[in-house]
């Protein structure tokens, strides 16, 4: 199940609102987790780094296959989940919590508009497969 | 098994070396020498020996099996190229001699076989030209990517993308980025060829040209080619084939005749040189005659009095992609094998190649899923049916199960856009009874997926080591037993 | 037909199975697509082709006295590297995707690996790359994707032939390249230093350079690390039984060609690149790399690892193109490592070192011919300036048995009277008394 409280991409990163609604918290989603398999190697940006909406902030790596991660947001990285690239076991066990991999300042807060809401994206890895 | 330098002995020698009769001290001061000597083993040459037959055994070879590596095409090597690349006037001869005054007389027939290879080459595929630099495919595809940037920036077109087809090998899209170019994909349509009118949305005054391999990596000719061709020419870009798949046609139409500019050939599939476990393959490169000029530097020209000689002054190259003139032992290899086939020959090879794989087509659509209908070229795809899935088997089990009854797997899981994919080429030099018994298999392990799923995926039971974890393979890294710590 | 298994009676009945003509089967193919040109020669059969290649291989000279390195040598090469690696299950694989039935190819990667690691003196290598030139090309590439930044440095004491190939493959891309000149045949250390700044990705260095000079480039290296920047040092691996090792000097990329380690010279190829790197840089590093591990049953095992920064999966974000590596070759340099071992290699670089400052010394005395660099400090190779134009010196010399030497005019300015003679451990100390009087014959002639 995909928090209700999470938007999400087309290319399976969720994003979810604080409640300061200034930074945000960034992940990737329960399903991307299954589709890619165990996964060997997680690349994430150094803080402090500014990204627009869009920009490859990572890469993920399964044995037979990797992706890049994609900004859902604009804005500058503030923090980096350094737990979860020692603990690569983490991502399909908790997408959602400990598994987020950074938080973000938003640059522009109007950019979570234009993401999917849980019920969109559900239906939207349904037509995937 | 053992490491070899697991098998180290302190103090045990293989080689005796020439005493040497200048001084032996060395006068070299020591900041510029190792601390320690480097740590490799200590053995006699029968321990060496020992150990890489023992390491030979564990593996498959096309001489010990059949090996139907889909785009690999894993046809037998004939031993004579062997034995003529180790005549000692090609293999002791040093590649600098033609850069000497008066050198290159004394490789001429070196020179004459690099020429002749050019000359047979442009026949076979009616081009007007090749370079024999590119020492493996993927490097042929960055060369020919390479001209179309030279044309291009000649010309002063400012273009900047290449289009890809989406069942293209991996190195098409990776050559061209690495070449500096923006690549797109061009979705195939449900016939598993390139789809027109996508094809036609993309094309745009910014396309400098477009890779394709035909037959395709589903083994299908695509009847539009010339079109094809036709519409990149259209908006000035230029159109790579990649001879991967050439085995399918060779002797029967010509890349050339299609409108294809630029053509690589994998001299190690088509032309028989021998895989290596990877390598040294050969990329021959071949062009038509408006891009003559941008072949790198140097060809070798037969002049005059009939003796050869290497051209330099080209001033519209791309310049040096090799050393030298590329992976000479390859290409001597395949040039022996086309004048051994010859015209009938060669004629013969693509009849027999597509021959088997639609004999296997046949044979095994009613066990698997065939991924596209109709006629194939060299090669066949299937994937699993959807009762296997059913039964939690994948093309993987598939695979491991042929090992277990002596066969290398297909190719498998490429092309990616066929889900769960195996791609099955034979070749021409095998038989029909060795196909025939391939099929068996092939069906009794259809069969075993359905009543005994789990015995399939304990497979492979017959090999020196079962499935390997490529997971802790990649999480924890050891690529080499050496620690420069100590 | 040749190497065609099938009868005409198997074919006829295959096409019955299937149901159509074999011009059926090519029926796909339009028509007006078809060879209306296919003008091959008729087949020879195994005896016709061995006597046509018998012939031109003896067109071929070589039975030369050769003093002609450059980045090409002619080494001892021990009869039981080609007696293995003529085993067919080796040289008839492919790549090992299917690790159950390649233990053998894998094995002997993971071994060659570890072997290129111990000579360069760095924590991890690749299953091999084309050549020696093109492997600079990925180091640099490798490099810029590491520091993210596109200047980079090289002196022109860097193998030429690879420095041209450097400057086709960046012609279309957006770097900086730098050469510096070199200083007396030395890298030039003083322009290095001045030219390493922020923007700096690498410093690429060959030791021994082109020149047959030795150096030590701690220094550089140190320069380089405290700008953010990487060394590429390329390397001659014989040298390496003696020479301190890249990894002693803290290089980052170490590459080289390995066409020394037991493989013929065959007229320029198939050769060998090899490159190996510190641990942390792995993921950046092209080719195909090895991996050990365990299987089911806990067994060790090897695999094809980190295939995910590879063409077949990456695509257009791959490291790198390449799909192949040299496999067979790699497996010959480590067979001949092995048959070297630790004693053999060290001899054979002593002896190398050792019959070079002979003949330098030898040859030096010559009336007219001179050092051309004041540095002694050389391996096997060294640059004489003759009284006259090298390159007639050496085209009279061939008439006279000898490939003495490599003129260096064809690649730098000023060095029209220069030749870079090489001296490996098969040349005798008679052989270079006998290039010593036919040198000293041909100046006065």
């Amino acid at each position: 199940m995909v928090p209700k409280e999470v938007k999400c991409t087309e290319s399976h990163e969720w994003v979810r609102l604080e409640s300061d609604k200034a930074t945000a918290t960034v992940g990737l989603s329960h399903y991307a987790m299954e589709q890619l398999g165990e996964i060997v190697y997680l690349e994430l940006p150094e803080a402090g780094a500014q990204m627009a909406k869009g920009d490859e902030f990572g890469t993920i790596e399964s044995v037979k296959t990797a992706s890049s991660l994609y900004m859902p947001v604009g804005g500058e990285v503030l923090e980096v989940n350094t737990d979860v690239t020692d603990k690569l076991d983490l991502l399909s066990a908790e997408p959602y919590g400990a598994a987020w991999l950074i938080k973000v300042k938003l640059s522009d807060a109007g950019e979570l508009d234009g993401l999917m809401d849980a019920t969109a994206y559900e239906k939207h890895i349904e037509g995937e497969e | 098994m053992q490491l070899i330098f697991e098998k180290s002995v302190p103090g045990r020698k293989a080689v005796q070396i020439n005493a040497g009769d200048a001084p032996t001290k060395i006068n070299i001061k020591k900041q510029f020498l190792r601390a320690e000597d480097p740590d490799l083993p200590e053995l006699s040459e029968l321990d060496v020996v020992r150990h890489f037959t023992e390491l030979s055994r564990k593996n498959f070879g096309v001489d010990t099996n059949f090996y139907p590596l889909g785009s690999c095409t894993m046809k037998y090597n004939p031993k004579v190229t062997e034995l003529i690349a180790s005549y000692p006037g090609f293999a002791h001869l040093h590649p600098l001699l033609p850069q000497l005054r008066m050198g290159g007389m004394l490789t001429q027939g070196a020179l004459q076989v690099l020429h002749e290879t050019d000359l047979l080459l442009q026949e076979i595929t009616g081009m007007d030209g090749f370079t024999m630099q590119p020492m493996a495919g993927s490097h042929g595809e960055l060369t020919g990517i390479m001209i179309i940037a030279a044309y291009h920036a000649d010309k002063g077109n400012e273009k900047t993308t290449i289009l890809v087809p989406d069942s293209a090998h991996g190195t098409n899209p990776a050559s061209a980025a690495i070449a500096g170019y923006k690549v797109v994909s061009v979705p195939s349509n449900d016939k598993g060829v390139m789809d027109m009118e996508a094809l036609k949305g993309l094309i745009n005054e910014d396309v400098a040209g477009l890779m394709l391999t035909c037959p395709n990596t589903l083994g299908l000719f695509n009847p539009h080619i010339k079109d094809i061709c036709d519409l990149i020419h259209d908006v000035d870009g230029l159109v790579y084939y990649d001879g991967a798949n050439l085995n399918a046609i060779v002797g029967k139409a010509r890349p050339g005749d299609f409108g294809f500019d630029v053509v690589h050939l994998n001299l190690h599939k088509t032309f028989a040189t021998p895989h290596g476990g990877g390598g040294p393959g050969a990329g021959p490169v071949g062009v038509t005659r408006p891009l003559l000029k941008y072949l790198p530097v140097s060809i070798v020209v037969k002049r005059k009095d009939g003796t050869y000689a290497l051209e330099y002054e080209m001033k519209k190259s791309i310049g040096y992609i090799a050393p030298f003139y590329g992976n000479f032992g390859i290409v001597l290899r395949a040039y022996v094998y086309i004048l051994m086939l010859g015209k009938e020959g060669l004629i013969r090879v693509s009849e027999n190649a597509v021959l088997n794989a639609n004999y296997i087509k046949e044979k095994l659509k009613p066990y698997y899923k065939l991924a596209f209908e109709g006629i194939c070229k060299h090669e066949c795809v299937f994937s699993i049916t959807k009762e296997m899935a059913d039964k939690g088997i994948h093309t993987m089990d598939v695979a491991k199960a042929l090992i277990d009854k002596g066969f290398h797997p297909p190719t498998v899981y490429f092309p990616t856009i066929v889900k769960e994919s195996m791609m099955i080429e034979p070749t021409e030099t095998e038989s029909k009874e060795t196909i025939d018994s391939f099929i068996q298999a092939m069906i009794e392990i259809a069969e075993l997926a359905l009543s005994d799923p789990e015995k399939l995926k304990a497979a492979p039971v017959t090999t020196p080591v079962t499935r390997p974890d490529e997971t802790s393979a990649a999480r924890n890294l050891n690529v080499s037993n050496f620690c420069p710590c100590g | 037909m040749p190497f065609i298994a099938n009868t005409p009676d198997q074919q006829k009945e295959m096409l019955a199975e299937i149901g159509l003509s074999m011009e059926e089967l090519f029926s796909d193919i339009p028509e007006k697509l078809k060879c209306d040109s296919f003008k091959l020669p008729k087949g020879l059969n195994e005896q016709q082709v061995r006597e046509k290649l018998y012939k031109l291989a003896d067109k071929n000279s070589t039975r030369l006295i050769c003093f002609l390195g450059g980045g090409f040598y002619d080494h001892f090469i021990p009869a039981a590297i080609n007696a293995l690696v003529s085993r067919s299950e080796f040289y008839t694989a492919y790549t090992p995707y299917q690790p159950e039935l390649s233990q053998g190819t894998l094995q002997a990667i993971y071994e060659y690996q570890s072997a290129i690691s111990r000579l360069t003196g760095m924590e991890v290598a690749n299953a091999s790359l084309y050549d020696g030139g093109t492997a600079i090309y990925e180091a640099m590439m490798m490099a810029m994707r590491i520091t993210n930044r596109n200047k980079v440095i090289m002196d022109d004491s860097v193998n030429p032939i690879y420095r041209v190939m450097i400057q086709s493959y960046t012609r279309n891309l957006k770097i900086d390249l730098e050469e510096t000149p070199n200083a007396d045949g030395a890298a030039n250390r003083k322009r290095i230093l001045e030219c390493i700044d922020d923007s700096t990705a690498a410093v690429i260095l060959q030791n021994p350079n082109f020149f047959g000079r030795i150096d030590d480039f701690t220094d550089i290296a140190k320069a380089a690390h405290d700008k953010g920047a990487l060394l590429i040092v390329s390397c001659y691996p014989i040298a390496l039984g003696i020479l301190k090792t890249p990894g002693e000097m803290d290089a980052d990329i170490v590459v080289g060609e390995g066409q020394s380690l037991g493989l013929n010279m065959s007229f320029g190829g198939p050769y060998l690149g090899f490159m190996s790197t510190k641990k942390q840089y792995i993921r950046k590093m092209p080719g195909r790399i090895v991996g050990e591990t365990l299987d089911k049953n806990g067994k060790r095992s090897f695999v094809l690892t980190l295939q995910a920064r590879e063409q077949h999966i990456r695509r257009d974000k791959a490291t790198s193109n390449i799909c192949s590596n040299e496999a067979l070759c790699a497996l010959s340099s480590l067979i001949y490592l092995s048959l070297m071992g630790k004693s053999g290699l060290k001899e054979t670089a002593k002896l190398c070192a050792n019959h070079a400052a002979y003949a330098f010394k030898r040859l030096s005395q010559i009336p007219g011919v001179k050092p051309r660099f004041k540095s002694k400090w050389f391996f096997n190779e060294f640059v004489l300036d003759l009284p006259c134009e090298a390159g007639d010196v050496v085209a009279n010399l061939i008439e006279k048995g000898f490939a003495a030497g490599f003129p260096l005019s064809r690649y730098y300015k000023g060095m029209e009277n220069s030749i870079l003679i090489s001296v490996t451990e098969k040349r005798s100390r008679q052989e270079i008394g006998m290039l010593a009087e036919a040198l000293e014959g041909a100046l006065c002639s």
